[in-house]
């Protein structure tokens, strides 16, 4: 876009008669074109008493000869000189004096909120926020209860559907993952342990902590980001699409639909994944340990089932439950609280995964003091 | 505002469709500049498919189009970008910006693509804002407007650059009647300050026979024209059952269903 200074003449011929400047528009006034200034018009002549538009020799014009006649408008109110419109065409006067008019009583620019009420408002927000957690943990376990009662109106169709979604289709991702974070634990630990010969124990080093963390942990941060943000958004898009509402208003529970048949699902399939990611980690250190170690597969497999027994396994399984529970919680309920629009659905995903991941390792944390305590 | 003697928009054996599918078949049409334009037809005949195909989101299987004499299905892409900012565009949602202001709405197109400072685009987003009755509204989110505020804010943001040509996708959608009415006026008005072509997708016969000065009818069955003229003349006058009953409210008689081939006046 030129902005080079155009040609005062191609636009204005000006006249001055006594007091009076006759200021008549001339040429094309295009928004994308360049255009005159109203300053240029005035510094080159004395101030007058009072300005006169025409616009007989105007070929041409949009929104730009307006903004010129609003500069005109302003510098005559500044500078107390008489402006006469009237020869100009109606559309074009009034365009300008309309402006004119709004801008000269501007809306005032919203209140900005002080220190206690900001600090006030959040905290009740974060209440809020708390009891909304909280009722909609209860939702879901009433839910659970009839579901109990009545099995036959929970819809399995759904829940298979996501089932397969959660399960069957992130087998891709997580097997990925999983090989790959037993081959870097394996390489790692080969490098230590084979300074003092005990290669042998890179088998007990992977193998309990794939199948006590790490299993289970990457997949659920695996499915948090993965399904945990796919039920915030679907969820969040359902509510802008009023989709919800309507669920409401036929009397139907959208826990009980929607966000019941992903709970169990995800609860179900998470210790699947998380037993399938654990038999990928430990393949990925029987991998190194045969390349680097030269560390027979059987042999290793001999040394890994000596020590990982089955309270290992179950207590990753165990864990893998909750976590997927928590996903799944995290999902639904920030789909659920989103904002009507576009981005409102971005950030519930964002925030699901989140949410989801803190949960995570929080619970994750909180599992090794018990699992400490009972001495599992 | 325009040299008069030039067609605005100048549509030649226009064939369009999605994937495999064909909607519209060897469309041809012209719009004169200063025309207020309908594009009518029952739901699924494709009035929209042919909007969209106007305003370069997809392009033709084959066929011509041009706006003011100048080609545009066979411009570079640099050349199509520039003709497309001559238009202006209201969609049936009005598409407003979610994450922005009305203000931004409108400020967006001007800041991007005109040499305008900062306070002469505010002026002109005071004055567009006006023109569609939304002053004292600059600050505020789409979400906080009602659907005919948002339309208007959508019909600001399709005029910040005083276009030569407009496009309304169904302005009176989802709209009660007063509101629809306010936004025909609208539409009139934006003609008549500027001279703007507007070209107007929609069923509703009460703005067709208030604004329209010449429409065309779609079909589904045809995949095309089955009438063009001026609306109360094809009222009136057309032989078509298919024109009659859509122009006239009236139900096809048996027989006369859309599917059954009749003669084509001013086809």
């Amino acid at each position: 876009m030129a902005a080079a200074a155009p040609d005062l003449r191609d636009f204005v011929g000006c006249e001055t008669e006594g007091g009076t400047l006759r200021v008549a528009l001339r040429g094309r006034w295009r928004l994308l074109e360049a255009r005159p200034a109203f300053q240029d018009l005035v510094t080159s002549s004395a101030v007058p008493q009072r300005l006169v538009f025409a616009a007989d020799g105007v070929q041409a014009w949009d929104a730009s000869l307006p903004l010129f006649l609003v500069e005109a408008l302003r510098w005559a109110r500044a500078n107390g000189v008489a402006v006469d419109l009237s020869p100009l065409p109606a559309a074009m006067r009034g365009m300008a004096e309309q402006v004119v008019a709004i801008g000269l009583h501007p809306p005032p620019p919203p209140e900005r909120p002080g220190l206690t009420t900001r600090v006030g408002e959040a905290t009740l927000d974060a209440a809020r926020k708390s009891w909304d957690v909280v009722t909609f943990i209860g939702d879901c376990v009433l839910a659970l209860i009839r579901v109990a009662r009545r099995p036959r109106q929970f819809r399995w169709a759904d829940c298979a559907a996501e089932m397969q979604n959660c399960g069957a289709m992130a087998l891709p991702i997580v097997s990925l993952i999983s090989l790959l974070v037993g081959l870097i634990m394996a390489y790692q630990a080969a490098v230590q342990l084979r300074q003092f010969g005990a290669d042998i124990y890179v088998a007990d080093l992977v193998g309990l902590a794939v199948v006590r963390e790490m299993g289970p942990m990457m997949a659920a941060v695996i499915m948090a980001g993965r399904t945990g943000a796919a039920f915030a958004a679907t969820l969040g898009n359902m509510k802008a699409g009023e989709e919800i509402d309507a669920l409401e208003t036929l009397g139907l529970r959208p826990v009980d639909f929607l966000v019941l048949p992903r709970l169990l699902a995800l609860g179900l399939m998470m210790p699947l994944l998380a037993l399938y990611a654990n038999l990928l980690g430990i393949l990925g250190g029987m991998a190194v340990s045969w390349q680097v170690l030269e560390i027979p597969p059987a042999a290793y497999w001999v040394e890994t089932q000596s020590i990982v027994d089955l309270s290992d396994v179950s207590s990753g399984l165990i864990k893998s439950v909750v976590f997927g529970l928590l996903i799944g919680l995290s999902g639904c309920l920030r789909g659920l609280q989103a904002d009507r629009s576009a981005a409102g659905v971005g950030k519930a995903a964002t925030s699901a995964v989140v949410t989801a991941i803190l949960l995570i390792i929080v619970a994750d944390a909180i599992f090794a003091v018990v699992f400490n305590l009972l001495g599992i | 505002m325009e040299t008069p003697d030039v067609t605005a928009i100048a549509v030649e054996h226009l064939v369009c469709g999605y994937d495999d599918r064909i909607i519209l078949r060897d469309v041809s049409f012209t719009v004169k500049p200063g025309e207020i334009f309908f594009v009518v037809g029952g739901s699924g005949c494709g009035k929209s498919t042919l909007l969209r195909h106007l305003i370069g989101l997809h392009r033709p299987r084959s066929g011509r189009i041009r706006f003011f004499g100048q080609p545009f299905t066979e411009a570079d892409v640099e050349e199509r970008r520039r003709i497309v900012r001559t238009f202006g565009v209201l969609y049936q949602s009005a598409a407003l910006w979610t994450s922005s202001t009305v203000r931004e709405n409108v400020a967006l197109p001007l800041q991007e693509h005109t040499p305008l400072g900062p306070r002469e685009i505010d002026d002109l987003v005071t004055l567009k804002l006006a023109q569609v009755g939304l002053t004292g509204f600059a600050e505020f989110y789409p979400a906080e407007l009602s659907g005919g505020m948002r339309k208007r804010a959508g019909i600001a943001r399709a005029l910040a650059m005083d276009p030569s040509i407009v496009f309304f996708d169904e302005p009176g959608a989802g709209l009660d009647p007063v509101t629809a009415r306010e936004i025909d006026a609208l539409i009139l008005q934006i003609r008549e300050d500027f001279g703007t072509t507007c070209v107007v997708v929609s069923h509703e016969l009460d703005s067709i026979f208030r604004l329209g000065n010449r429409l065309i009818m779609l079909d589904q069955a045809e995949a095309g024209i089955i009438a063009e003229g001026v609306p109360a003349e094809l009222r009136d006058t057309s032989e078509d059952p298919r024109v009659r009953a859509f122009l006239r409210r009236e139900l096809p008689l048996r027989g006369e269903s859309s599917a059954s081939h009749q003669p084509r006046p001013g086809g």
